[in-house]
Formats: structure tokens, C-alpha cells, sequence
């Protein structure tokens, strides 16, 4: 269980950089969607991981239950990285149809335009 | 409970929305509202200030949970006292704003200029490491959208780089908490203190690497190197009021900074002994050094500004890596100064944009020359750290204060020699812009003939006495400052002394049920 979790964890955020390090906005945009997916799975298990335990205390009898305030870091977390991404995809989406060009970086074009766009 | 202390975030947070939902086709309303709504800002900070200047630290406990279970919002004199600095920077780049016509020229300036305060202010009064990403993430988003406003492919394109950096900041700022959340088992800025002290210290290898993270998220707020390179591109491309409000947000990573690193993982704390010190100070004098290097080098005024906003962070941070009482005095003094004259700068660049473009480069006169070269004058001077203005005291106490420090010299020697680079590369912009506009004909400028680049006409201001206002305003801001440093440094004395004497915080926190 510990194994999967924390491979899993590793695999995306490993597979999020690789994309964040492409030059075009569509991979990084992925990427940043894996890392966010990586780094909610382990805000997940920063609570302990138990299995079939209910994030609720059981005052009749004495059961297992599992650390609720993780879920609800998640939960935040979850909604903040989707508005992020939908702000991101609109902006590179603009960014795209006004300079015609999806790469990430500022080409040296750009720098040209900028120290002379009013000059 | 003092109500008032929920006030600075309440405020701009029901007034965005106002302004979005029943004020939207109504842009006159929308600036009295903006600027009445700053203006209220500004009294309730000066009301929590002079709360706050007496020395007790007070609790607004949201929902009345007690303290380690609900989020609280902690007053204390640094918090207040930065959010009445977000409050008086707010006001001149408000009147700016709108008499520049800059906030017509997209929509929704204002609801996300006060959503952004909203975000800085809760950012400062928060007592709770989950409620400042919480915050964090609303003065960021707020940001992205008053970064590309105006539109335009170049600014579009800057855009884009720095919400995907900041993005990815705020995944490590999520990876930091869930690091520290597993090791102490608590959020609570108050409460992570006390449960990071009783932590034997042979298991405190994971918070360590929390710590560490933490302090990576606020460099890269804080714009320190090598985590500065978002910096220079969207600042320069941003709309100049709104690169002139963010001189306040690279202050929240160097607030978060002092805040965590003084009260959880301070200076006595066995386990993170010397660590934020240890790695920030070298980090913080290359800052200094490229950010004197890139205003040398730069060919436009916005991003020989943006250098400034860097150069002084890494003055700043250089007094804050120190972690004596001294020098956290003078960071606080120097904070208010610097962000002051960034925020200066920006707008006098965006006089200077206006009228002949920013190009550091001769070009034939422009109108208004005499008075915005005067302008730029006073906010190179303060930014140089030249007496007589504030930047000057700054630089003094900052250098006093790190005269015990063991790399005294090298401390020294970087910041007397890139002030030194910094009048050589402001005086030069200087000269380049305002004095050898009248021989021209040496070098022929080229009009880009169709430049969709470029996003604005130039048009003189639809009310430039209102715009020159606000500037001096700014300038008002830093003369004050000069003039009343006594008490000022006073208070800033007493800031850093609670803020290193982290018990009385905590027990205002937690003991603070009843």
C-alpha cells in the first residue's frame, strides 16, 4: 500500500517536471495538471494511510478511523488547482490566438517587441 | 473579540463582487467605490495599527473554533503594520489607475485589485499555514488576471510563464504543508512551534526537508535567486500600476519568510538551527548583485524597474537572513521603504511610457519633460539609497545592523558596491531618457510602422493632474517616512523584539479560549 502510494506520488511528479520542460504550453500545462494530481494524492496519505476507515469517530464503540482534516486539505487544494488550470488554459489560449504561437518562452522576437513596442 | 481585526479582508471581499455583479457597465461607480473602499482600508489598517502598537498580540478566532482546530487570524504589530502599508500603497496606484485610464482598458480592474488586497491583507493577518496557501492562491489569482489586463501578445505570453511558475510554486507550497502536516500534525502557525520544539531530534529529518520547502515557496515569491526568473518578464510586461501594487507581493514571500521562520522554525529551535539563515544570505546577496547587474543592462524602463524591485529584495532579505532583532528592525523599516519606491518607480516609468515609449534610448522630447524627469529623479534617489530620502536610513541601518555578522565584509562590500552600480545604472537611464532627447538626430529611432505588439496608443492621460497626484503621493509616502524614521524605527524595534520573543505569540494563541 505504502509502496503504490508513494511510487505513484513519484511517478507523476516525475512525469508532471518532464512536461513542465517542454517548450509548448499544451505539455506544460499537462504537466503542472500531474503535478497538482501528484501532490494531492500526497497531502492524501500525509494523514497515515488506513484502509476502510471512515474519516468519522464512532462514539458507540471503539473502531478505526482515519485523520478527516487531510480529506479536507485535498478537497481545497482539489478546487484551487482546477480554477488555476482553467485561468491557465485561458490565458495560454489567448496568448495563442494574439501572437499566433504556442511556444512557452519568450522567443527573441518578443523581447523586440517589447523594448520597442512603443518607441 | 476585536471584530476589527477581520475587517481589512471582509472589506475588499464583499466590494469585488459588488463591483463584478451590480456595478459592472458602470465604470465612474466602480472607481468611487474602488477608491472609497481603499480609502476605508486605509482607516481601519490605521486603527489596527494603533491597536496593535501597544504590544498585545490579539486573536480573531473565525467561527469562534478555538485556536489549534479553527483558523485564526493572529494581530500582531508586524501584521499590522504591513497591512497598513498594503493600504497606503494601495491608494496612489488606485488614483493612477484610474486617472491614467489604465483601468479602462480592460474589465474588472477594480473587483481584482481589491480581491488582490483581499489576498495580501489575509496573507498578513493569517494564523494558520493553510489559510496563507489559502490566501496566497487569492492574491495570485487575482494577479493573473490584473497581469494580462489590457491584453496583448507580448503581455499574454509573459502572462502565461508566470502563472505556470506560480502554479508550480503553489504545488511545492502544498507538498511543504503536507510534509509539516505529517510530521507535526498541525497547521496552526502557533501550534506547529510548540509541536516542532517537543519533536525529538532524531525524527526531525522530514521536517527539516519541510522546512526547506517552505522556505523555497516564499524565495520564489520573494523573488530571491535563483528563483527570481518570473520576475523581470511579467513585471515588465504587466499594465505599470499593477507591476507598481506587486512591489507588495514579493513583500508577503519576505513577510512569510520572517513570520515562519522566527515563530516555528526560529533561530533557537534545535532542529532547524541556522537553516533559513544558513542558505538565505548568500542566496540574498546574489540577488543583490544580479538584480544591480540587470539595471545596468537593461534597455527598457519596466524592466530596469523590475531590477530594482529585485535588487531591493535582496537588500531587504540580506537583513532578514541575519535573524537578529537589529536587523529584522531595519528589514521592517526597509520593507516599507522599498516597496514605496518600487511602487514609485513603476508609476514614473509609466509616465515616461506613455508619453515616449520605455525604451532606454534617445528619443525627440516629450511633453512634461522637466516635471516626470523630476519625479524619476526622486525615485532613483530613493532607490539608489542616496540621502536625503528614506532609502538611505534604510541602507544605513541595514548596514549597522549587520556590522556583528560574521561575513561583515563581504555583507558591506556588496551592498556599498551595487548602491554604487545602481546610481550608475539610474543615473545613465536618466541621461539616456530625459537629457539627450534634444540631439536626436544622432540616433534615428525607428517607429514600428505596424506593431500589433503593441498594446497601447500612446494618448496623453485623460487626467494628468490627477495621475501626477497620485504620484507624488508616492513621494509624500517616502519623504514622511524620511522625516518621521525616529518613530518608525521605534516601532519597527518593537516589532522585531515581539516578534523574537515567539512564546507571548503562542500563548496568545493558544491560550487565548477564553
Amino acid at each position: 500500500m505504502e509502496a503504490l502510494v508513494a511510487s505513484a506520488v513519484g511517478i507523476l511528479t516525475a512525469a508532471g517536471i518532464f512536461l513542465i520542460l517542454r517548450r509548448r504550453t499544451f505539455p506544460v500545462i499537462l504537466g503542472l495538471s500531474l503535478i497538482t494530481y501528484a501532490v494531492n494524492v500526497f497531502l492524501f496519505a500525509t494523514g497515515r494511510l488506513a484502509l476502510n476507515a471512515p474519516p468519522v469517530l464512532n462514539k458507540y464503540k471503539d473502531v478505526a478511523y482515519t485523520d478527516p482534516l487531510p480529506q479536507a486539505l485535498v478537497l481545497t487544494a482539489i478546487v484551487i488547482s482546477f480554477g488555476m488550470t482553467a485561468v491557465i488554459v485561458m490565458i495560454s489560449l489567448s496568448a495563442y490566438l494574439s501572437s499566433k504561437d504556442d511556444h512557452i518562452d519568450m522567443t527573441a522576437q518578443d523581447s523586440v517587441d517589447a523594448a520597442g513596442e512603443d518607441a | 473579540m476585536n471584530h476589527w481585526i477581520v475587517a481589512p479582508i471582509v472589506l475588499p471581499a464583499i466590494l469585488a463582487p459588488f463591483s463584478i455583479m451590480v456595478l459592472r457597465y458602470h465604470l465612474d461607480l466602480q472607481r468611487i467605490f474602488s477608491v472609497a473602499g481603499v480609502v476605508a482600508l486605509l482607516g481601519i489598517a490605521l486603527t489596527i495599527t494603533a491597536q496593535a502598537s501597544g504590544g498585545d498580540i490579539q486573536v480573531y478566532e473565525l467561527g469562534d473554533w478555538p485556536a489549534p482546530f479553527g483558523i485564526v487570524m493572529v494581530l500582531d504589530r508586524m501584521s499590522a503594520m504591513m497591512v497598513l502599508l498594503t493600504a497606503l500603497l494601495a491608494l496612489p496606484i488606485v488614483l493612477y489607475a484610474i486617472a491614467s485610464g489604465w483601468d479602462d482598458r480592460g474589465k474588472h480592474f477594480h473587483a481584482l485589485f481589491h480581491f488582490q488586497l483581499m489576498g495580501v491583507c489575509g496573507a498578513f493577518l493569517t494564523g494558520d499555514a493553510f489559510n496563507l496557501f489559502v490566501f496566497f492562491e487569492v492574491l495570485l489569482i487575482a494577479s493573473y488576471g490584473l497581469m494580462t489586463h489590457g491584453g496583448g501578445a507580448v503581455r499574454l505570453k509573459a502572462g502565461v510563464q508566470y502563472v505556470a511558475y506560480n502554479l508550480l510554486g503553489s504545488t511545492l507550497f502544498l507538498f511543504a504543508l503536507g510534509t509539516i502536516y505529517g510530521v507535526t500534525g498541525t497547521l496552526n502557525m502557533a501550534d506547529i512551534a510548540t509541536r516542532v520544539a517537543e519533536i525529538p531530534a532524531e525524527d526531525t529529518a522530514l521536517l527539516r526537508v519541510g522546512a526547506v520547502l517552505l522556505l523555497l515557496v516564499f524565495c520564489i515569491k520573494a523573488a530571491v535567486l535563483p528563483l527570481h526568473f518570473w520576475l523581470p518578464a511579467s513585471y515588465a510586461n504587466a499594465p505599470m500600476p499593477v507591476a507598481a501594487l506587486f512591489a507588495i507581493m514579493t513583500k508577503v514571500g519576505a513577510y512569510s519568510i520572517l513570520r515562519m521562520f522566527t515563530l516555528a522554525f526560529g533561530p533557537d529551535v534545535a532542529a532547524t538551527e541556522g537553516l533559513a539563515g544558513e542558505w538565505l544570505q548568500p542566496a540574498a546577496l546574489v540577488t543583490l548583485a544580479v538584480g544591480t547587474i540587470g539595471i545596468l543592462g537593461s534597455k527598457h524602463i519596466a524592466r530596469m524597474v523590475a531590477f530594482c524591485a529585485i535588487a531591493s529584495m535582496g537588500t531587504l532579505l540580506i537583513a532578514i537572513s541575519q535573524f537578529t532583532p537589529d536587523a529584522t528592525a531595519a528589514a521592517l523599516y526597509y520593507v516599507f521603504h522599498s516597496t514605496l519606491a518600487t511602487a514609485l518607480l513603476f508609476l514614473v516609468a509609466d509616465l515616461v511610457m506613455a508619453r515616449r515609449g520605455g525604451a532606454i534610448a534617445p528619443t525627440p522630447p516629450m511633453p512634461q519633460s522637466g516635471l516626470v524627469s523630476a519625479l524619476f529623479f526622486v525615485g532613483a534617489i530613493a532607490m539608489a539609497g542616496m540621502p536625503p530620502l528614506s532609502g538611505f536610513i534604510g541602507k544605513l541601518l541595514v548596514l549597522d545592523a549587520s556590522r556583528d555578522a560574521s561575513d561583515a565584509t563581504m555583507v558591506w562590500a556588496v551592498i556599498l558596491i551595487s548602491s554604487f552600480v545602481t546610481i550608475i545604472g539610474l543615473a545613465r537611464a536618466g541621461t539616456l531618457i530625459f537629457w539627450k532627447s534634444h540631439d536626436t538626430q544622432a540616433v534615428p529611432i525607428e517607429m514600428p510602422a505596424e506593431n500589433e505588439a503593441a498594446p497601447e496608443p500612446v494618448a496623453p492621460e485623460p487626467q494628468p493632474g490627477l495621475a501626477f497626484t497620485a504620484v507624488f503621493g508616492a513621494v509624500a509616502g517616502l519623504i514622511l517616512l524620511t522625516l518621521f524614521a525616529g518613530p518608525a524605527l521605534e516601532y519597527t524595534s518593537q516589532t522585531a523584539e515581539q516578534l523574537f520573543a515567539p512564546e507571548n505569540y503562542i500563548s496568545a494563541v493558544l491560550g487565548g479560549a477564553e
